[in-house]
């Protein structure tokens, strides 16, 4: 329990170790320890972005998805639109054709009746000079009387 | 120990006494273990043989054993660390590595609340200092005989001095305290100047600011001043001292009840055991004390303001 030498010793031991941890314990392990916050916070900045980033993406789907349900529901709708008017084109075309048909028809028994009208008148006078020839008994001349006869189909 | 005469007295001398090792003047009469006298024809270096020789050999020796111990540990601890240190990786810390950084990570924030200056070298002497005191304080913890009697084994001779806490050697702390205190002062002068250090040593606590009066303050407040400042690094090292010394007489006077009879055997396996634990307390605590009040006196070194 003298106190002598061994207290310079040790301040100069205590000196040493100071100085060796000083020089070559403590700035590595806390450079590493510092690096490794670095890191982490790093880390955690990056999984914040992501976060982000991921919302916004999701955002933006569910936009186009709501941009395409209405783009889709307006196309469908033109193309009904578009179907009940090419409808109603053709039911129009099929009823002018139908017109026309009908007209063309009516204008052809008009013809024809006409016709058969005129074949009647042309026919009358040689009816009617053969039913008088079989009445009379062959007293009517034909050449006499065609001009009388004749007249008798125009007034028919 | 070994001897059959072995006394109460004895063995607790025998465990409070370092191994000395120091210059014995020509003529001294140096008393042999049966009682015969050798006296030396000419100025010796040797080891003391007895607590009267090591106090006889004066200033000039050396404690071999708390001396060897104490940089034995330190060394343990420069190298653990510093190979760590190393090999330290960023990735995820294992094994020794994670309790390395744990105790620098503990220590340097101790160190941020205590002390604001700009000092890179504060923090690495707390991890030193919290380190390698727990480190002398921890051999208190081995059974008091082991180590003194395996050395005694060795050496052949069952006299040998040998203690193993280099903490309960006031030599140690006093010496780490004094370093402690050339630190203050180197400190204190860098950062204040000579004459601002010299005038915080006069002007303080007493100030009139009137020449004439601090003419009759400054002897007054140099006293004041100047106690405090002897009184940090020695109440620093006493305390570290005393503690671990109290510590270890404890372990000693249990050690002899284990020769006192089967009940006293029991009683001081219990008491053994129980005091350990609580030393487990006291040497982290001791520690942290010499480590923080380290910081402490470094911070007040360093501080210039005038606002205390």
């Amino acid at each position: 329990m003298n106190i002598n030498l061994t207290l310079i010793g040790q301040t100069v031991t205590f000196l040493v170790f100071v100085w060796f941890c000083w020089k070559y314990v403590w700035p590595a392990l806390i450079g590493v320890m510092a690096e490794r916050e670095k890191k982490i916070a790093e880390g955690l900045q990056a999984a914040e972005r992501a976060d982000k980033d991921l919302e916004l993406a999701q955002k933006k789907a569910t936009d186009q998805l709501k941009e395409a349900k209405v783009q889709a529901a307006t196309i469908v709708e033109q193309a009904n639109k578009r179907a009940a008017q090419i409808v109603e084109e053709a039911k129009e075309q099929a009823r002018a054709e139908g017109d026309r048909l009908k007209a063309a028809a009516q204008a052809e028994i008009l013809q024809e009746s006409n016709r058969a009208k005129e074949a009647l008148r042309a026919q009358v006078a040689t009816l009617a000079l053969a039913g008088a020839t079989k009445v009379l008994g062959s007293s009517v001349d034909e050449a006499k009387h065609s001009e009388l006869l004749n007249q008798l189909a125009q007034e028919l | 120990m070994a001897s059959e005469e072995i006394t109460t007295t004895g063995y607790i001398q025998h465990h409070l006494q370092n191994m000395a090792y120091g210059k014995l003047p020509a003529g001294y009469e140096r008393v042999n273990a049966d009682g015969s006298i050798t006296v030396l024809e000419e100025s010796t270096w040797t080891l003391a043989h007895t607590s009267q020789e090591a106090v006889d050999m004066g200033f000039w020796a050396v404690h071999l054993d708390s001396m060897g111990w104490s940089i034995a540990l330190g060394v343990i601890f420069a190298f653990l660390f510093a190979r760590v240190a190393s090999k330290a990786t960023v990735g995820v810390p294992t094994g020794v590595q994670s309790f390395v950084e744990l105790v620098v990570e503990f220590v340097d924030n101790t160190v941020k609340d205590i002390f604001h200056h700009r000092n890179t070298m504060i923090a690495p002497m707390a991890l030193t200092i919290f380190m390698w005191v727990f480190m002398m304080n921890f051999m208190d913890l081995i059974p008091v005989d082991w180590l003194p009697m395996a050395a005694a084994k060795i050496a052949g001779n069952d006299h040998l001095f040998f203690k193993v806490v280099p903490t309960t050697d006031p030599n140690i702390t006093l010496g780490m305290a004094f370093a402690v205190f050339l630190l203050m002062l180197f400190f204190s002068i860098k950062e204040k100047g000579l004459m601002g250090f010299v005038k915080e040593l006069t002007l303080h606590p007493f100030h009139a600011g009137k020449w004439y009066v601090d003419i009759f303050l400054i002897p007054i407040n140099l006293i004041l001043e100047t106690v405090s400042l002897i009184a940090k690094p020695i109440s620093l090292g006493l305390r570290l001292f005393g503690n671990l010394y109290a510590g270890e007489m404890i372990f000693i006077l249990i050690a002899l009840m284990f020769g006192g009879g089967a009940l006293l055997f029991a009683g001081a396996g219990v008491l053994q055991w129980g005091w350990a634990v609580f030393h487990i307390l006291v040497i982290t605590l001791q520690a942290f004390v010499f480590m923080v009040l380290t910081t402490v006196y470094m911070a007040m070194a360093h501080d210039t303001g005038e606002d205390h």
